[in-house]
């Protein structure tokens, strides 16, 4: 049986609304309610504090430095190794048999549950290369957990250049490099950087990978060789020891709107970006 | 400067290949200094691989091979001792769809010149103002110099990268089909510019407008299937071809 097509175009509209709309839903559902029960708990010492008594008093200071340590050393070493090797892939090779293998390499690193990077770098960073519980053995084990999406991001950033941009600067004299860094590079900027957010985020949110790596002490960091807690093990701890429930969704809220933040931030910058060339 | 007669280029049984198919075959002929030279022909007739193989932006294809010479300078530009960047620098070249990188109508300017490393700023502005002028595009933009290129019209753009590679103080200017997605008035404006530029440049311009050849062409040169079928005066191979295909072509039998 045929639905007549005006009739067929109103259902396929009000079902493709009703997901969307069940999308979006959920989204706020799970925003209003972290904050709601988060955003009571903030305060400026909850900020500003260290945690106390195991986190049930205090606030999750060292927790959002640990974090933001963690994250930042992460994107260091992922962003260059990541962006050379999609730059490596796309400009510097045709495309033979080792250009995919490597490209399946990075494919299925991209599928490998968190956990198992949080495994590997407990083995290799920890105890191997005896880095200790640390920011430094968290933020690399996250990075190799970074390097697929940020590969994956970058090559088709990279794909997207029109090729003539290529074509025409070498025309113009233009060695391989030059080509990639004044033209290849500005124009895959945008692209690269979504990638890159993503990746914060993911770090951000990260719990598996950082409590095998970077451990859980509640004292501020000091050095890249301390051991820090970041805010979504807290989050975690917190919840899962019953060690306060306020607290927990005090720092969901401060998590959830760092993410937030972070994603306005960069696509406000990158608006600016493209518009200024475009 | 003006040198009329002598050889720019001299092209000595020039093959070219892409993988195993044969895109230029044994091409002789000699490109004059401050001559525009037409070439025309169907599509796939080897035009457009012809003007690549002059400035080796064909090496940027896998698969590229050339047999015979091309001498520019008295230097075979295939040699092993060639610096193929160098190279380019002296064969500016237009596309057929007009291709402003993404950046301002100054720094597309500029471009080739930072490459080669001239960066000074009282340079860098009067070689904006000499290149822009010599397209007829400095009126239009001179207020605009740092907004987007994407913006100018399709015309504008034209002109603009025209005007990009007389920045690059090329000798040669090679333009591919460069007036095909534009409207009369800014072809009419390009063929202006490029009577022009004859008297400092040697332009090689492969058309499928064959009236286009015929309006600014000193000679022409006629390709089909990747061979030369002739070339001389314009004049003469619009009114008295020598060969049966080149009259077919021009009377649209095929093409």
């Amino acid at each position: 049986m045929r639905l007549n097509p005006r009739l067929e175009q109103t259902v396929a509209q009000a079902v493709l609304w009703v997901f969307t709309f069940a999308t979006v839903a959920v989204l706020l559902f799970i925003i209003v309610f972290i904050l709601s029960r988060g955003l009571p708990v903030l305060s400026l010492d909850f900020l500003t504090r260290s945690p106390v008594d195991m986190g049930k008093g205090g606030g999750i200071f060292s927790t959002i430095v640990g974090t933001l340590a963690l994250t930042l050393l992460a994107i260091l070493v992922a962003t260059p190794l990541g962006v050379g090797t999609a730059i490596y892939l796309t400009e510097y090779t045709w495309g033979g048999p080792v250009t995919r293998v490597i490209r399946f390499g990075a494919e299925c690193l991209a599928g490998i549950p968190s956990i198992i990077f949080g495994l590997f770098g407990f083995i290799l960073f920890v105890t191997k290369l005896k880095f200790g519980w640390s920011i430094l053995s968290g933020g690399l084990t996250l990075a190799f957990m970074l390097l697929p999406t940020i590969i994956r991001t970058s090559e088709e950033a990279i794909k997207s250049v029109p090729p003539s941009y290529r074509q025409v600067s070498f025309s113009l004299g233009s060695t391989k490099w030059q080509t990639v860094t004044r033209v290849v590079l500005p124009s895959a900027m945008p692209g690269i950087i979504t990638g890159i957010i993503l990746s914060v985020g993911r770090c951000i949110g990260e719990t598996a990978a950082t409590i095998f790596t970077a451990g859980s002490a509640l004292r501020l960091p000091t050095s890249i060789f301390s051991s820090s807690r970041t805010m979504a093990v807290h989050f975690y701890i917190l919840a899962r020891e019953g060690i306060s429930m306020p607290n927990a969704y005090g720092t969901a809220a401060i998590l959830v709107l760092s993410i937030l933040a972070i994603n306005l931030l960069t696509y406000a910058l990158m608006n600016r970006y493209i518009r200024k060339y475009k | 400067m003006n040198g009329a007669g002598t050889k720019a280029i001299e092209i000595k049984e020039f093959s070219h290949y892409f993988a195993a198919a044969q895109t230029l075959k044994r091409i002789t002929l000699d490109v004059l200094k401050n001559e525009i030279l037409g070439i025309i022909g169907p599509a796939g007739s080897g035009k457009s691989t012809f003007l690549c193989a002059l400035n080796r932006l064909n090496d940027l294809i896998r698969g590229s091979r050339v047999e015979g010479s091309v001498r520019i300078d008295d230097q075979d530009i295939y040699g092993p001792e060639v610096n193929v960047v160098e190279l380019r620098r002296k064969l500016g070249m237009v596309f057929a769809t007009p291709v402003p990188l993404p950046r301002t109508i100054f720094e597309n300017i500029v471009f080739g010149a930072r490459l080669a490393g001239r960066t000074a700023r009282e340079e860098m502005s009067k070689l904006v103002r000499d290149s822009l002028e010599k397209v007829g595009l400095w009126e239009e933009v001179k207020d605009r110099l740092d907004s987007s290129a994407l913006q100018l019209s399709g015309g504008q753009q034209q002109r603009l990268c025209i005007a990009r590679i007389l920045a690059l103080k090329a000798d040669f200017i090679l333009l591919d089909e460069p007036t095909s997605g534009l409207d009369p008035i800014s072809t009419m404006k390009i063929e202006e510019s490029l009577r022009l530029l004859k008297r400092d440049y040697t332009i090689i311009l492969v058309t499928n407008n064959v009236k286009q050849s015929a309006r600014v062409a000193d000679r022409t040169a006629f390709f089909l299937g990747g061979e030369l079928i002739e070339i001389g005066p314009t004049d003469r191979i619009f009114t008295a071809p020598a060969d049966r295909r080149t009259d077919d072509y021009l009377r649209g039998r095929f093409g």
